[in-house]
């Protein structure tokens, strides 16, 4: 194989001429590395606010589906089912072809919107599942000495629930959460300068295939791990004193 | 702006989408073959104890699972053709790169499969005079294989979905099919919207399957 070049990096992205500093003359021309930073400033972003869209609406159908109310619970579980059983690519596509041309209102959003709500649905699905067995995984008579000290049925999920039942599925969360950045490359597809299209891109103008692969293989790595570091931060300061998996 | 699903006959699902289906199911079953058989291996090193094969095959297993599959596909697509010295189809290279990806997530499976076997069964199997390997095959894996038999299918259901992102490097496959056809006709809307109905279809049959296998194996456990 040939040898390594990362000077490919340092290189300008309209003249392929190696800038000193690795930095672009300003403006519009920038560095191999620049777009690669610019592209994953895209990737988390894309992947932090579907994050964001993910845990609030799988919470709320999490919840819904252990509700007693049949209603409640249908709507649950087809939420689930139709956002679990169709690919996330094939979706992306939904968001961006289909749903812009039967609702006029959402040509007006940006592309990177689609891709948000896109990935942020198609996780809730995941994370509606985990929180579902979260809830069921308390013993009923949390629920029942809610309603007991006369606590309506959302003050019971409020203050008696989900303060336990979120914090036990913070690690299935944290794996979700993790995953939520990898899935985020499928945002490609519809032209988001995120890293994988970036790679993409930059190994056809460069032909340096490895090294811009290797460098944008590692950006995710870093972003997975980091988010893995974070969650377990946010683990330790809630955990439940008494549990197995609390502290003293 | 008006629908019209016309265009969609059978004569235009046969010529298109079709192949790409076959593609699609092709590349699930090979893809859910080689991973399981090559799963089971990486879950058997990982199991030895002995860290000369520990370490190699947790360090392979922990790669495939940190990096995104599309990043994989790209990797692949772009690596085989430079090791073997000549271009490979995608559709081939698909073919050994979900392979190769999918052995990481079916081991993770295997491995608890094996670690919820009693340890008992591993003595008898001893004590009964079968070798290492004899026990494994024929005491151990048969059990942890009947057990994780709903996560390996579950698992496949990801594989087939999975395998829409072969778009990346322009293999033609279910989506793919989908997306000539709507191109040809100028139909995109509609196409898109029917080849996400023909996944739900596909995928959501398959869980109902192995949500009944799964009450089944309850049973008899």
């Amino acid at each position: 194989m040939a040898s390594w070049d990362w000077e490919v990096f340092c290189k300008d992205t309209a003249t392929s001429e190696v800038m000193a500093g690795c930095l672009g003359a300003g403006g519009k021309d920038i560095t191999y590395l620049q777009w690669m930073m610019s592209a994953w400033g895209w990737t988390m972003s894309v992947a932090l606010l579907a994050l964001l869209v993910a845990l609030l609406l799988g919470t709320l159908m999490g919840v819904l589906r252990t509700t007693p109310v049949k209603g409640l619970v249908w709507l649950g579980n087809a939420w689930t089912e139709l956002f679990r059983n169709i690919p996330l690519l094939v979706q992306v596509f939904l968001w961006y072809h289909v749903l812009p041309a039967l609702v006029p209102p959402l040509k007006d959003l940006p592309s990177f919107v689609l891709v948000v709500l896109a990935l942020g649905l198609f996780t809730s699905a995941r994370i509606a599942e985990q929180v579902k067995a979260g809830i069921q995984s308390l013993p009923k008579g949390q629920r029942y000495a809610g309603l007991a000290l006369g606590l309506t049925l959302p003050q019971t999920y409020r203050y008696v629930l989900l303060p336990m039942a979120l914090r036990i599925v913070i690690p299935p969360l944290t794996s979700e959460s993790m995953n939520i950045v990898k899935n985020s490359s499928v945002a490609f597809a519809v032209s988001i300068a995120e890293l994988t299209m970036f790679a993409m891109q930059a190994q056809e103008e460069t032909s340096r295939g490895i090294e811009i692969y290797l460098a944008v293989s590692l950006l995710y790595f870093i972003s997975a791990f980091s988010i893995n570091r974070v969650a377990l931060f946010i683990e330790r300061r809630v955990q439940v004193p008494g549990l197995i998996g609390g502290g003293k | 702006m008006t629908y019209d699903f016309s265009f969609l006959n059978w004569g235009v699902l046969s010529s298109f989408v079709a192949k790409g289906l076959a593609f699609s199911v092709q590349l699930t079953l090979v893809a859910m073959a080689g991973g399981i058989l090559l799963g089971t291996v990486l879950a058997l090193m990982r199991l030895s104890g002995k860290s000369w094969l520990v370490l190699p095959a947790a360090a392979y297993v922990n790669t495939m699972r940190s990096v995104p599959l599309v990043m994989v596909i790209l990797w692949f697509f772009l690596l085989i053709p430079l090791l073997i010295g000549r271009p490979m189809g995608a559709e081939l290279s698909a073919v050994i790169t979900f392979t190769l990806f999918e052995a990481a997530y079916y081991s993770e499976i295997m491995r608890a499969g094996i670690q919820s076997v009693p340890r008992g069964q591993v003595f008898a199997g001893y004590a009964l005079g079968l070798t290492y390997p004899q026990t494994m095959s024929q005491v151990v894996l048969p059990q942890a294989f009947r057990n994780m038999l709903p996560v390996l299918m579950t698992q496949t259901i990801i594989l087939f979905q999975d395998t829409s992102l072969v778009y990346a490097i322009g293999a033609y496959d279910l989506l793919k099919g989908f997306e000539v056809a709507g191109k040809n006709f100028n139909r995109p809307v509609e196409t898109y919207l029917v080849a996400a109905v023909v996944y739900f279809v596909i995928c959501f049959s398959l869980s109902m399957l192995v949500r009944r296998l799964q009450q089944k194996i309850q049973i008899i456990r």
